[in-house]
Parts: C-alpha cells; structure tokens; sequence
C-alpha cells in the first residue's frame, strides 16, 4: 500500500467540506468523518475567557463556533444601576488588557450629554495616557502572535517592558492595571517630577525591543512559514464582516479613528498609521509592530508638545447628585485592536439609561472568526484569534 | 449631512432628527420603513458599515428603542436609525441579509431584551446565558439585586451590613 498516497490530502481544499445550497458546510456526525471538539474555555490557546466549538475532519476545520459568557456580568446592566462616577470602576473592567480606552469613551459620552470642555492640559494627559496603554499591550500583542507558533521568547522580553510601563503608570495614576485616570472634566492629576525621563529610558528599550522581535519573529522562517498566507481577510469583508484597526489596515483599508475622527490631541500630533494588503496573520502582527514604533514616537511627541502646569480638570456638578439632560451621543476612539465606542443613552435622571459598549472583538471574534476558521488546521486556531485581538468581555459584557 | 437627512425624510416616514455632532446624527423611522431604509442607506448612500445594533428599553411607555448605526467609510459620518416597536409584541423584521455581523448583534438583542427577528440564523442558541430561564435580563424590570439574593443563597462571609448601623455599632457598642 502506497502510505504516502494514502495520507496526502487533496490539495484542492476549496472541496471541503462540502457545501450545502445555504453556503454551511454539511456536517453529518454520524458519519464519523467529524469530530466536534472544544478549544476553550480552559486552553492555552484561547484569549481571555471564551471558547470554540470546533467540528474537524481529520486535522481540518469544518466549522467554528465562538462561545462566550463565562465573564458575563452585565457591566451594561449595571451601570444603568449606578450614578455616573460609579459606572467608571465597572467600566474598565470591559477590557482587562487594555482598560484606559473604557475610561476615556465613558468620560467623553458624559461630558458630550453634559455639554462639559475639557482643559488643555488635561487633553494632552488623556492622550499621553491612551498612548501609554496602547504601549504596554502591544509590548504583549505583537510578541504573543510569536507566542500561538511556541515562539515564547519575545513574550517574555516583551512582559518586562511592559512592567517598566506600569510602573509609569502606577506613578502618574496610583494603578498598574486598572487606572480610572481619565474622569468626567479632566484627569485626576499632573506628571510627577521625573516622569518624562523616566519614561524616556522606557522607550529606549522599546526601540532595542523592537529591533530584537524583527529578528526574532518577521526574520524566523518558521514564523514566515507558518503566518504567510493564513487566515486572509479579503478587503470587501472589511464592511460586511465590520473589520476594525490593524486587522482592516493590513488589508489595505485605512481604519483609524485617530485619523478619521482626531479626537483630544491627535490632530496635533504627526503620525501615519500603517497599512499593507497582504491580510493575513503575517501582516496583521506586521502591522502591530509598527503600531509599535508609532506609540513610541507618539509618546515622545506628547512630552514634548505638551504644557508642563495648567488647569486639570473643568468645574463638574457634585458628581453624587449629577443629573444629566436626556439625549443620546456615540463616542469612540482608537484602542490598540480598533474603533472602541460607546453609544450612551440618558434620560435626565441621576444614571444612564442605557450604556452600549461596541468594541473590535464582537465582530472580529464571531461572524469572521467563524469564517476564517473554515478550512483552517487546528494547529492554527490560536495564532488565527490572536491576529485579530479578541478580548471576550467586549462580546459579553 | 443635512442634505442627506432632507432626502431620507422625503422617502421615508420620519421624525425626531438630531444632528448630534458634525459626523454623527439621529433619526426615527416607522417601524414598517426601517430596513429599507437602513437598505436604503447601505446600498444607495455609502452607509457600507454597521457600527452597531441595540436596544433601549422604555419600560414607561411601553416601547423597545432599536438603533441602528450606520457609518460611511468615505467621509466618516455616522448615522443611527431609531425604531420604536411595542415591547408587549417585541418583535422587528431580521435584516442578518445586510451583514455578516448583523446575526451576532440580533442574537444577544433576543436573549438580553427578548426582542424576536424571525428566520435570522442561530436565533435560538445561546448567546451569552446558558440555560436561563428567567426574564431576558437587559430588561428595566428584571430586578438584578433580587435575582441575585434569589438565586445566591446567602452563607458565611457573603452578609452585608448598613454601613451607618455598622459603623456604629463597631465605634460605639455601648450605645
């Protein structure tokens, strides 16, 4: 018996599965060509809590399905239940990794109902802050894609810098992970002395850092390998699919609300997102790692534009007796995975009516995720979520 | 945007336009005309991209709140088509025919606010809650805390205290 034949696969794989007339494969479990199995929600190979329903056939997937819910806490619900200055510790709870975008999009839906401008200086501070977040976890992204192909070395590099960016901002914000810096009217405080070049020293060794991951991980044949051509997002999808960030710029589709909507300083700021259109899991980490290098000079732009004194914070109500006049706003920025917004109802109570946060991995983690699963191996599943960010409690919160 | 919106509201049966910022304005539709507007929007006006799908729930008029919103990724505005359905026969047209994503958003509307968009696909499965059945929980009149005190039987370590009496009792046992 030739085993070689007997194992080789079809190279055709547009054949498999087999479709039926609505476009889903046709999986009979019976026939035991398939094998339902669970990545998740216990895994290695899965972000954050959720989980896939993976059906294969042989190592190939036939059909995905995102499952979430295992952090469900209805952060909506109960904001909705809470004045506002209560809602900011639920709400950066919506995305542990990178919690400063929640704080500033609830900041800004409030003072936008509330008809409240924010100073000068503490606009430069909300910017130096998001920069500084969309730092620490690309310090994680960009060498976590090495990481789903057991490339874990840059991880590790990675995750010492970023602590060096916590304590930065443990020192601006009192908090390493959650902050709650960003608060309705302005921030809660100044840089402290030294701040700048301690920072600066930091950002040294982001430069060495990202030198070393070109090394490690866009110069590795196996990375090249392995992420070359996976997981292509065709750039009509970008629409249908609502594709968002890095995910639609490395498919040539400019995606960036620091540039399509400048908010706070940004429109003062020079800087160009980069895009490519290769669009697979390749590209995408490709992208991130510029998004790197952006951050960083970005960060040294802030410190250097902006005032070192000056009003912090904008008179407010007493927050605990804030009465809100109804209406409804949608304010959004530019996390590290994409457009981040909150559509924001009020109903001229004390509380908001209703709160609706729409980040990236809703749609990144569902309709296209179940996509670009379909016919890949099981072998790369992790490395095909990772490209796309998913943070599971902006699906489920 | 105006013109924009002087078009919609000379096609459509329309009310209660606000334009919220210079990218971003609000518009009600009736309930019979709302994807074809929305249609309308993404095939005739560049609106290609769904922003987001979801609900308000006006428990005191008795009406669920949907809204739409649209961008358009040529000049970056953004537009969110209200719709106001009778939240007794909660139930609105499926549009899962627009966008990919569109099945997600219609999903997790029926299991939090039990709003129904009949022959949308996986409708019936889960979402977020596995197994609940209670009423949808995004609703005003699902109570959390009494569900919580409800369902959570209290034990050792999980009583709670008026912080008032509390205090008091801790800083003057005498009294």
């Amino acid at each position: 018996m030739d085993l070689k034949k007997l194992f080789q696969m079809n190279p055709d794989r547009s054949l498999y599965p087999e479709m039926g007339e609505d476009g889903k494969p046709i999986i009979d479990l019976s026939s035991h060509k398939f094998l339902k199995i669970w990545q998740g929600p216990q895994h290695p190979g899965i972000t954050g809590n959720m989980s896939l329903e993976l059906t294969v056939s042989g190592d190939e997937i036939v059909e995905s399905k995102t499952h979430v819910g295992y952090l469900h806490r209805g952060f909506e619900k109960l904001m909705e239940r809470r004045k506002f200055i209560q809602c900011f510790p639920t709400c950066i709870r919506m995305c542990v990794a990178e919690p400063d975008p929640n704080e500033y999009i609830l900041a800004a839906a409030i003072e936008d109902l509330a008809g409240i401008e924010v100073p000068e200086t503490a606009q430069w501070l909300r910017t130096l802050a998001l920069e500084m977040a969309r730092l620490q976890i690309l310090l994680r992204s960009v060498p976590g894609q090495g990481g789903t192909f057991a490339l874990g070395l840059g991880y590790q590099w990675g995750n010492y810098i970023r602590d060096l960016i916590l304590d930065r901002f443990e020192e601006l914000t009192g908090g390493r992970v959650y902050h709650m810096y960003i608060i309705p009217g302005g921030v809660r405080g100044l840089l402290p002395d030294g701040f700048k070049k301690r920072m600066e020293e930091n950002l040294k060794l982001v430069d060495e850092f990202v030198i070393n991951i070109d090394n490690l991980m866009y110069n590795n044949s196996v990375f090249k390998q392995r992420a070359k051509g996976l997981a292509v997002i065709p750039k009509d999808w970008i629409d249908t699919y609502g594709v968002y960030g890095p995910t639609a710029r490395a498919a040539g589709v400019m995606r960036d609300v620091r540039k399509t909507h400048p908010y706070l300083k940004y429109a003062e700021l020079d800087f160009e997102p980069f895009t490519t259109t290769e669009s697979d899991v390749y590209a995408r980490s490709r992208v991130r790692w510029h998004d790197l290098q952006t951050t960083v000079d970005l960060i040294r732009q802030i410190m250097a534009k902006m005032p070192d004194g000056g009003e912090i914070r904008a008179e407010t109500p007493n927050v605990l007796h804030w009465r809100i006049p109804k209406g409804e706003t949608y304010q959004k920025c530019e996390s590290s995975r994409g457009e981040y917004g909150m559509y924001m109802v009020t109903d001229g109570s004390d509380k908001p009516r209703r709160v609706n946060l729409k980040g990236p991995s809703y749609t990144h983690a569902n309709a296209l995720l179940d996509k670009l699963l379909i016919n890949a191996n099981i072998a790369d599943t992790a490395a095909i979520m990772v490209s796309l960010a998913t943070c599971p409690p902006e699906i489920e919160r | 945007m105006k013109d924009l919106i002087k078009d919609i509201e000379s096609r459509f049966k329309t009310s209660d336009y606000i334009q919220k910022l210079d990218h971003l304005a609000f518009i009600t539709v009736e309930k019979e005309q709302a994807i074809s507007l929305v249609t309308y929007l993404r095939d005739y006006r560049k609106y290609a991209g769904l922003t987001l799908l979801t609900a308000v729930d006006w428990l005191e008029d008795g009406v669920f709140q949907l809204t739409y919103l649209l961008n358009n990724p040529t000049d970056y505005t953004e537009i969110g088509v209200r719709v106001m359905i009778d939240r007794d026969n909660a139930t609105m047209e499926s549009s899962h025919h627009l966008w990919e994503n569109m099945m997600t958003y219609q999903r997790e509307l029926r299991e939090m606010f039990g709003i129904d968009f009949p022959g949308s696909p996986r409708i019936e499965e889960d979402f977020i809650l596995e197994g609940w059945d209670n009423m949808p929980p995004y609703r005003r009149d699902f109570d959390t805390k009494k569900y919580a005190e409800e369902t959570y039987f209290p034990r050792p370590g999980r009583e709670s205290n008026d912080p008032a009496t509390y205090m008091k009792s801790k800083m003057y046992p005498n009294d």
